[in-house]
């Protein structure tokens, strides 16, 4: 970039869509390494639209169309970032990421430590989790947990949109795979981000989003919007709770998560996922070890309902982790 | 259409929706919703066709999207290696989403494809009625009494975008959709019939009756009820695996037991 450019400065309101497409925009025209690849990125403009404009901007070569074959062009992403390219690896959803789950969890998380750390795996792959659109069982999924139990992946989940810029910025410039989970409830939201192109929400640090001082609620990606609301409910009901939005779910901030539950003394785990063996029992555990002492209810948490995902729009509704059902366990823990 | 509007008298019983219709009645095994996911599962179907002695055969129906996916060449060669009784079916309406088949396969003639497996492997012209009645007919006869599968690639084409979310016009022209209509086999289907004397009134009955069927269908889905969502888990489990979850209870997530133990879990 040019000395007499000067950088822009201050923050601007966008939706989380256009800020994972601005962060994306910074990084094509900052490193010539970085290029987009995945179904319908291009002249379809992406699925969700995230990728909008790219492909004039920065043309085929640099904002690759794929057949669909996922596990190839994972596949095809792990090598190229093993040879110095810097690919993101747009995934249209979650659920089509378990097809190339062999390439993510086998190749691309086993490169660093598998070859003692002579060859590094610069992949990015951004892909969005989430339910409530009828989509039914094989279309509403929240793997992530899956995903962040591997060592040898970094796992990020931005909240807002300040954090999709920040974290994608960063799971780019990141020399290690990094699963960047977007949420497709979330991607008309509205929030200020940061216009610096050198700004980046370094991983690894989670937010507290919400100051309060009778429980927290520990979450990630669309459970802290969820959360953020049950808040604001249960404000009216004179609980002050206090919201910790993860952001990163491997390495995972425990530290900010302790230090609130030492405060508050009381916590509650949210997540859009199935919670057996998912984020939230991960959280419970470790909240129950590092907090034993300041406790003063079990850890409670929330989320799917263990089946997968109907289609009837009723069914959809009670099997999500809403509102009601957050603030009811919030309610139980404090015994209220 | 029950299903479609999420009830009871569904037949998923209001779980599957749009994507995963099923008549088992009838051996239809299920619409499913990751692209070529269902390749290996027909090919299962056929492998139990065949220990099972049975003279049927599977047609699997997949889009032009799905030949690039390794489950397709997977399935084919199990298919061949094993003699099953399937024709692979692909409607190849020349889009998968928003990619036509000529940015998406390096061989645009998706039939030949077969050939890499020593199977057969035809295209017809998918919206000739006679043409594909003829070709699937005689492709089946093979996979059943032969055990010789088949890939068949119909040609024909989608007027609407992929989805609600795609207005079907970033990829393509309103004038190819047009062209593409002005050949579509109902329209081919009445105008054979017309010249073959069939008068107009009684293609008019055709339609009536099949507005008919629609209504009917409309109606019975919206007297339908909704789901119960006490029974939100049924189906998930055979009947009989509750007694295995009884012991799983303590410390279950807020809201889990009725959600899931009490909604129906393996009844």
């Amino acid at each position: 970039m040019s000395a007499t450019v000067t950088a822009p400065t201050g923050t601007e309101v966008m939706t989380y869509r256009e800020a994972l497409r601005l962060a994306m925009r910074e990084e094509l025209a900052r490193d010539e390494r970085v290029f987009i690849m995945g179904e319908e990125v291009g002249l379809f403009e992406g699925s969700y639209k995230v990728t909008a404009g790219l492909l004039d901007e920065f043309g085929p070569d640099r904002v690759r169309d794929t057949p669909i074959s996922e596990e190839g062009f994972v596949g095809a992403g792990v090598g190229a970032a093993m040879l110095g390219e810097r690919p993101i690896v747009e995934i249209m959803t979650i659920n089509f990421l378990l097809v190339a789950m062999d390439q993510v969890i086998n190749h691309a998380a086993k490169v660093g430590a598998m070859f003692g750390g002579e060859v590094r795996c610069p992949l990015v792959i951004r892909t969005p989790n989430g339910a409530g659109n009828q989509l039914t069982a094989q279309h509403s999924q929240s793997f992530e947990g899956w995903f962040a139990s591997t060592p040898g992946l970094k796992v990020v989940a931005p909240a807002n949109p300040a954090d999709a810029k920040g974290l994608l910025k960063a799971a780019v410039r990141d020399e290690d795979p990094v699963l960047v989970i977007e949420n497709l409830p979330l991607y008309k939201q509205k929030g200020e981000v940061p216009l610096d192109p050198e700004h980046v929400t370094p991983i690894g640090r989670a937010q507290v989003v919400r100051e309060g001082s009778d429980i927290t609620l520990v979450a990630h990606s669309y459970a802290v919007t969820r959360s953020l609301e049950v808040a604001e409910q249960l404000g009216e009901e004179g609980i002050s709770a206090e919201v910790v939005d993860l952001r990163s779910l491997r390495p995972l901030d425990v530290e900010t998560v302790a230090a609130s539950v030492a405060r508050t003394n009381h916590a509650l785990c949210v997540e859009e996922g199935w919670p057996s063996y998912g984020v939230t029992a991960e959280i419970a555990a470790r909240i129950g070890k590092a907090c034993f002492d300041d406790l003063d209810a079990p850890v409670e948490r929330v989320g799917m309902a263990e089946v997968p995902l109907p289609y009837a729009k009723n069914l959809e509704l009670a099997a999500m982790p809403g509102a009601k059902r957050i603030a009811a366990a919030a309610r139980s823990v404090l015994n209220r | 259409m029950a299903e479609l509007f999420g009830r009871s008298d569904g037949c998923a019983h209001g779980r599957g929706g749009s994507m995963h219709l099923l008549d088992v009645g009838r051996g239809f095994y299920g619409g499913w919703g990751i692209v070529a996911g269902q390749l290996p599962v027909a090919t299962g179907l056929a492998l139990a066709l065949v220990r099972q002695d049975r003279s049927q055969a599977v047609v699997c129906e997949l889009g032009d999207g799905a030949v690039n996916m390794g489950a397709w060449h997977e399935s084919l060669n199990l298919a061949a290696l094993w003699h099953l009784p399937i024709v692979f079916l692909i409607v190849n309406n020349e889009y998968g989403m928003g990619t036509s088949v000529a940015r998406a396969s390096a061989e645009p003639e998706l039939w030949r494809r077969a050939s890499a497996h020593r199977m057969h492997g035809e295209r017809v012209d998918g919206d000739d009625l006679d043409a594909v009645v003829e070709a699937s007919t005689r492709l089946l006869q093979g996979a059943r009494r032969e055990g010789r599968p088949a890939v068949l690639e119909a040609v024909t084409y989608r007027y609407r975008g992929h989805s609600v979310a795609d207005a079907g016009l970033a990829y393509r022209t309103r004038e190819e959709i047009k062209a593409r209509q002005e050949i579509d086999p109902i329209v081919r289907v009445r105008r054979q019939l017309r010249e073959a004397g069939i008068d107009d009134s009684e293609l008019e009955a055709v339609d009536s009756r099949a507005d008919e069927r629609v209504r009917a269908a409309v109606e019975f889905a919206d007297a339908s009820p909704e789901p119960d969502v006490a029974r939100l888990a049924a189906g998930m489990y055979a009947p009989g695996s509750a007694e295995q979850f009884e012991r799983m209870r303590p410390g279950s997530p807020f809201g889990e037991e009725a959600l899931t133990f009490d909604a129906g879990l393996g009844a």
